[in-house]
């Protein structure tokens, strides 16, 4: 599904991704777990188009397509989303509103009609279950006001409607408390299935008892410096991030 | 010739004419107002109040070659246009003035409650002689700005309106100022006078639109009484031409107790200057301002607004907000004056920015004389582009630019936009924010 070759990019003058190679098969999540300044955040935001970041080199491939050539909206509308660390808040519009214009434009793309006002209705009210968020948070301006665990919940409400194919959390669990935690990871829990996948970008192993991936990968410096499995998150939570900056600067 | 001597001679001539009213009171201060005009000509370049808004000299190089005060209307076009901005199931009382004349089979009406007036300035002459009197040219009895000196000293035509003690009038009064420019340039200068008594409710539409690709010109001057405990409603829109020019002002003089909402809206004009001068005379007056200018091309906009709290617990809130591309430029000025005795005021302004392209502009100015010392009074203005961050989360969930955008500015508008009383006219704004954005707005 998604295949990332020597991946290199940079903000201004600063080189922060170093060559990254990652690939992501249908029904799979993988975690992406490192020290702070790793550029785990860098990477969700150029798998989701962020302009701010310049590719300076390799590839990356989604369901056959170069994905670097496509607008941030046409990875959207081909089933990319991006739960973001910090949603920003947008006044004078209401979540409602808004998703109903995203999903119907992402409908559209896939040569499916519109919703109409009712059946936006049903499965809002279906997919807001599954994240316990509440209605009331919904007709409020977009993420207004709303406390940091309401906003990572209103993203994974988002996600919920959108149905991706290719779901990227960035940090969706820091600043959570665990009941917080346990309800955003059930959302997406219940949202896997064969044919979708997951990259969990995330600095604490916690949200791994709950979300738990099929292969874990350790960022450093800008590049995937180890990779294993589920174990390979608890031997870090054990041994700190410390452990994986001796073994590579050692090497290095 | 000169437009401002071609208004000069236009007066004489009329003054020439006149019978019978030549003795009335009100026709005294439109002599009054006359010889002030004559005094003070148009504002001069380096006047400050128009420092950013050189409308004189616009209007000199527009309409001084030939001066036409009365153009032919073209009764289809307008008709035209009616057809494509109102409703036809429209539940108001329609005026419709073109090149300043009132055109009776173009307008509508509704009934009224009992004691209501709505009908045209020059009917109000013949047949309410009192309320003139009372009324008419009483808050510009001295004028400073010269088109409202020219704007007295003509005051022939426009809509008159006048609520009766304790009632309220439900049906929405809409007057349409047109400028049918389809056999050259036209001007025109109307007179509007709204009255609310003691404990009534009503509310106003004015707005202005020019027909056909020539040149126009209004001068408008809108002058409005909120008797005490009344409410009245006043919403101003400038959906104009690229050819059209309009120096407007509205007087408002607020009773105890009343309530005022000012809500202005343009949308495009070569250059269009709004005052909005608001007297608050008595105790607990509340009063909105509300003004949105989404300009494209060379549009030039530019809004005046003065809020005099004369005495104590009074409320005043502003918030005008401008949306400028291509090399469009707004200019706002809002000035506060709190009096000595105007204690516990408290007084809200602010003015917020929107650039689209690096040629656009906008000249921003608060302006506050407090000599009261117990009063609350906060002054904020902002200037900005679209927000990138929200721009990216919006594309992120499958929205085009143009789409996200168009979602952003309408959000930017929205707390302006909620006050346009009627959904119509409210919807007609939003789709302009659409269809400029698919025309590279």
């Amino acid at each position: 599904m998604l295949k990332i070759t020597g991946l290199h990019a940079r903000v201004e003058e600063k080189e922060i991704l170093k060559g990254i190679n990652l690939e992501v098969k249908p029904g799979e999540v993988h975690a992406i777990m490192g020290p702070n300044g790793s550029g785990k955040s860098t990477l969700a935001s150029v798998l989701a188009g962020r302009e701010d970041f310049e590719v300076t080199g390799g590839s990356i491939e989604y369901m056959g397509q170069d994905l670097l050539e496509m607008e941030p909206e046409e990875r959207a509308r081909e089933g990319v989303f991006l739960a973001f660390q910090y949603p920003v808040e947008i006044p004078g519009v209401s979540t409602t509103n808004f998703l109903k214009t995203a999903l119907n434009q992402v409908r559209q793309h896939k040569g499916k009609d519109p919703l109409d006002a009712v059946a936006f209705l049903k499965m809002m009210k279906e997919k807001m279950k599954l994240v316990e968020i509440d209605q009331s948070l919904l007709s409020r301006s977009l993420n207004e006001g709303f406390s940091g665990g309401e906003k990572k919940r209103n993203e994974i409400f988002q996600m919920a409607m959108l149905e991706p194919t290719l779901a990227i959390l960035d940090e969706t669990d820091s600043g959570l408390d665990i009941d917080a935690l346990r309800i955003v990871a059930n959302g997406v829990n219940a949202l896997r299935n064969q044919d979708n996948a997951t990259i969990v970008v995330t600095h604490y192993q916690r949200l791994l008892d709950y979300i738990v991936p099929d292969f874990v990968h350790v960022l450093y410096n800008g590049r995937i410096v180890k990779s294993g499995s589920k174990e390979l998150a608890l031997e870090l939570e054990e041994k700190g991030y410390d452990w994986i900056k001796e073994t590579v600067d050692a090497t290095a | 010739m000169s437009l401002e001597q071609a208004f000069i001679d236009y007066i004489k001539d009329r003054e020439a004419t006149i019978n019978g009213q030549g003795s009335t009171d009100w026709h005294q201060r439109r002599r009054t107002a006359f010889t002030d005009f004559e005094k003070l000509g148009f504002p001069a370049k380096k006047n400050e109040e128009y420092r950013y808004t050189p409308i004189s000299r616009a209007l000199e190089r527009e309409f001084g070659e030939s001066v036409t005060l009365e153009s032919p209307v073209d009764s289809t076009s307008v008709q035209e246009l009616l057809d494509e901005i109102i409703p036809s199931d429209v539940d108001a009382h329609v005026l419709v003035f073109v090149n300043g004349k009132f055109q009776s089979t173009l307008s509508s009406s509704k009934t009224l409650p009992d004691g209501v007036i709505v009908t045209t300035l020059s009917e109000a002459y013949q047949t309410h002689t009192d309320l003139i009197s009372q009324y008419f040219a009483q808050q510009t009895a001295e004028p400073t700005d010269s088109f409202v000196a020219l704007n007295t000293a003509i005051a022939q035509e426009g809509l008159f309106v006048y609520a009766p003690k304790n009632v309220v009038v439900e049906t929405p009064i809409l007057a349409y100022f047109i400028s049918d420019t389809s056999s050259g340039t036209s001007v025109a200068t109307p007179r509007n006078l709204y009255i609310a008594e003691k404990s009534s409710k009503v509310s106003v539409v004015e707005s202005f639109h020019t027909v056909g690709e020539k040149a126009s010109y209004q001068n408008a001057v809108s002058e409005i009484w909120v008797d005490a405990n009344a409410s009245l409603h006043y919403t101003k829109l400038q959906p104009e031409s690229k050819q059209a020019y309009h120096t407007g002002t509205t007087e408002v003089y607020q009773a105890r107790d009343s309530r005022f909402t000012g809500v202005t809206i343009s949308l495009q004009g070569a250059m269009l200057r709004n005052n909005l001068n608001i007297a608050l005379d008595d105790e607990n007056c509340e009063s909105h301002m509300y003004g949105l200018y989404m300009l494209d091309g060379k549009s030039h906009v530019d809004n005046h607004t003065a809020v005099d709290h004369r005495k104590p617990n009074s409320f005043s809130n502003e918030l005008y907000k401008g949306i400028m591309d291509d090399q469009s430029k707004g200019v706002f000025n809002g000035k506060i004056y709190v009096r000595q005795d105007a204690q516990k005021t408290n007084a809200f302004q602010s003015n917020a920015n929107i650039l689209l392209t690096d040629e656009a502009s906008i000249d921003t100015k608060p302006q506050l004389e407090i000599w009261a010392d117990d009063v609350k009074c906060s002054h904020g203005a902002t200037t900005g582009q679209i927000d990138k961050e929200q721009l990216f989360y919006l594309r992120t969930r499958g929205m085009s630019r143009d789409q996200a955008t168009a979602i952003l500015l309408r959000a930017f508008a929205g707390d302006v936009l909620e006050n346009i009383e009627l959904d119509f006219i409210r919807e007609q704004v939003e789709n302009v924010i659409d269809q400029r954005l698919n025309s590279n707005f």
